[in-house]
């Protein structure tokens, strides 16, 4: 056993490496969140039957008459929402302190990936109750394939096997969630633990004393061994505390009210309210998803130097980045929904237009503004450029996150998350 | 430019091409056939089986004697996943449960004489025109029949359509 764990790691690594807010310890986290969503999977597996007639008794089954069914199942639905959070923090931690340039430029793509796989891989996970939230939820977020240009449509009805979801589907999401994507994560998993490996172990800003270099048992193994008791301790207590929802079984005839998408996709649902299908489920979501695997390839003047946020420079222009990203979305929200309704007001032109590319060219001209009357001053570095898009993105996300999952109440009207 | 130079000078000063290479090229080359063959066949197997559920038989489905609908009323059909709504000039049409934005199910709002979708307040009127977006296409419809004064709905026929129309409408 000892040798396994010493085997993933270097004999010996850099004392400052080990500072905890130099990774917060958020990719073995995640790691061993992986490991538990594979034990508590592969125990739900022994009682869960995918058919629509039978996967929602199933799990009532295990809900009521198993002992310690709920909170297998609790523990399982608590480790993959911590794991899309925590998979988020990592990425966020490696991009804040420059480790995604040169040999680790690779292992960059290789993380994404990973990212999109965990996303999907709770999506799949997410219709196999089959309640009325599975049920709608899938139905909402699979339709929204279907308005991809050309083979949206036919791509839409393969994936879920027809027009409405059926049997086929939660085959095709069972085998996706307990086969495929399992397996593919720990390969990928793996890999991608080499690759840091080979890019000489955690990035480390230069500092004038050189760090000495020291034995990683037990200085990094104990470390590990105590993140990974806390997190299974505060996964334990959620366990015990908070259930995984489960409604009424999937009736087709009758829609929730509100239906979300899963709270991973309320972002792009809440897109959807302000942008024509066309932008909000595609142009957009490409265009970031293009920005992210083209970070690494930037031309860049200088190395990367792991200080947190590049430099005194790139704090203050992120803060300020930061605070016009949420201005900027929260006035948009309010402001299409409450002032002006793009296509209400031209109803004579085509809706791609009035509702796509007039509130994005709006957005591009506040965006210019922003840059040209105030980010242009710090005279900032390509890469502290590139992190205040970033910044952008990753903050406009979470505030139409935030207002998708807590501030969208009935008919998807806007309301305080007390009323949700 | 001087990369291709270096490249041309070596393959003329070396023997056109000598066995090692020949070998190592046609291993490439096979690999690469095996490897499209292999994901040719794993998509083909994925979809070929996939698009039973959407390719359309008749099936036909009683609604019920003519007269047994007033004009202007809307008769839901939750077994059939429809609504057989009359018209004001009694025309019929059997209109989708399904709202065309994201696949949601309408429910008919009988004092506001409109068609609401739960999850983004789409709206459409008793033809299944839109009346509110983000709804961009009028609701779905299945054929009407109507035989010995007796309504009766091909559900296993599903029509797309842009906008409601007066063809569209079934009149005893």
């Amino acid at each position: 056993m000892r040798n396994i764990f010493l085997h993933l790691h270097p004999s010996n690594i850099s004392e400052s490496s080990l500072r905890f807010n130099r990774t917060f310890g958020l990719g073995g986290m995640a790691v061993l969140l992986i490991i538990i969503q594979i034990i508590t999977g592969i125990l739900l597996r022994f009682y869960y039957i995918p058919s629509p007639s039978e996967a929602y008794d199933s799990v009532m089954f295990l809900k009521d008459r198993v002992l310690f069914g709920p909170f297998t199942r609790n523990i399982h639905y608590w480790s993959g929402v911590f794991l899309l959070l925590i998979a988020f923090l990592h990425f966020l931690r490696v991009f804040f302190t420059g480790a995604y340039r040169d040999s680790r430029s690779i292992n960059w793509l290789f993380g994404l990936f990973l990212l999109g796989l965990i996303v999907f891989a709770n999506f799949t996970g997410y219709l196999l109750p089959w309640d009325q939230l599975a049920y709608w939820a899938i139905t909402v977020s699979t339709n929204i394939i279907g308005y991809l240009p050309i083979i949206g449509e036919s791509l839409r009805n393969s994936i879920i096997g027809g027009k409405e979801l059926n049997a086929d589907t939660l085959q095709t999401f069972f085998t996706l969630h307990t086969a495929l994507f399992p397996f593919l994560i720990m390969a990928i998993v793996l890999y991608h633990f080499w690759r840091v490996r080979k890019a000489g172990g955690v990035l480390l800003p230069e500092t004038p004393e050189k760090s000495e270099m020291i034995p990683v048992m037990p200085n990094l193994i104990f470390r590990e061994f105590i993140v990974g008791l806390v997190l299974m301790a505060v996964l334990l207590i959620f366990a015990a505390l908070f259930n995984a929802p489960l409604l009424e079984k999937a009736n087709p005839s009758y829609s929730m009210n509100p239906t979300k998408a899963p709270w991973y996709f309320a972002g792009v649902q809440e897109l959807l309210m302000h942008f024509h299908p066309f932008f909000a489920a595609f142009i957009i979501p490409f265009s970031v998803i293009v920005f992210l695997a083209w970070i690494p390839f930037f031309k860049y003047n200088e190395p990367p130097n792991g200080h947190w946020f590049i430099s005194g420079k790139g704090i203050r222009s992120s803060k300020h980045t930061a605070i016009f990203s949420t201005v900027a979305t929260l006035a948009g929200i309010l402001f299409n929904a409450y002032v002006l309704n793009f296509e209400m007001v031209m109803p004579a032109i085509p809706a791609l237009i009035s509702n796509g590319v007039i509130p994005l060219l709006i957005l591009f001209l506040l965006m210019g503004g922003y840059y040209q009357f105030h980010l242009k001053g710090f005279r900032l570095s390509k890469a502290e450029l590139v992190q205040a898009v970033f910044v952008f993105i990753v903050v406009a996300f979470i505030i139409l996150s935030l207002t998708g999952i807590f501030f969208r109440g009935k008919d998807m009207e806007l309301t305080f998350p007390w009323n949700v | 430019m001087k990369k291709t130079d270096q490249k041309i000078a070596e393959t003329v000063t070396r023997d056109v091409i000598n066995r090692r290479d020949f070998f190592g090229m046609a291993w490439k080359a096979l690999g690469i056939i095996a490897a499209l063959e292999a994901g040719g066949m794993m998509v083909s197997y994925f979809f070929s089986g996939k698009n039973r559920k959407t390719a359309q038989t008749k099936q036909l489905l009683e609604a019920g004697p003519v007269n047994g609908f007033l004009p202007g009323s809307v008769s839901a059909f939750m077994g059939g996943r429809f609504y057989l709504a009359r018209q004001q000039d009694g025309g019929f049409i059997a209109l989708s449960l399904r709202c065309t934005h994201l696949g949601c199910s309408v429910s008919w709002e009988e004092n506001k004489k409109r068609f609401i979708c739960p999850c983004h307040s789409s709206a459409f009127d008793i033809s299944g025109e839109v009346l509110n977006p983000p709804a961009a296409r009028a609701l779905d419809f299945y054929p009407v029949l109507i035989e010995n004064g007796v309504v009766k709905v091909d559900i296993g026929t599903l029509k797309e359509r842009k906008s409601a129309r007066k063809e569209q409408f079934i009149y005893a």
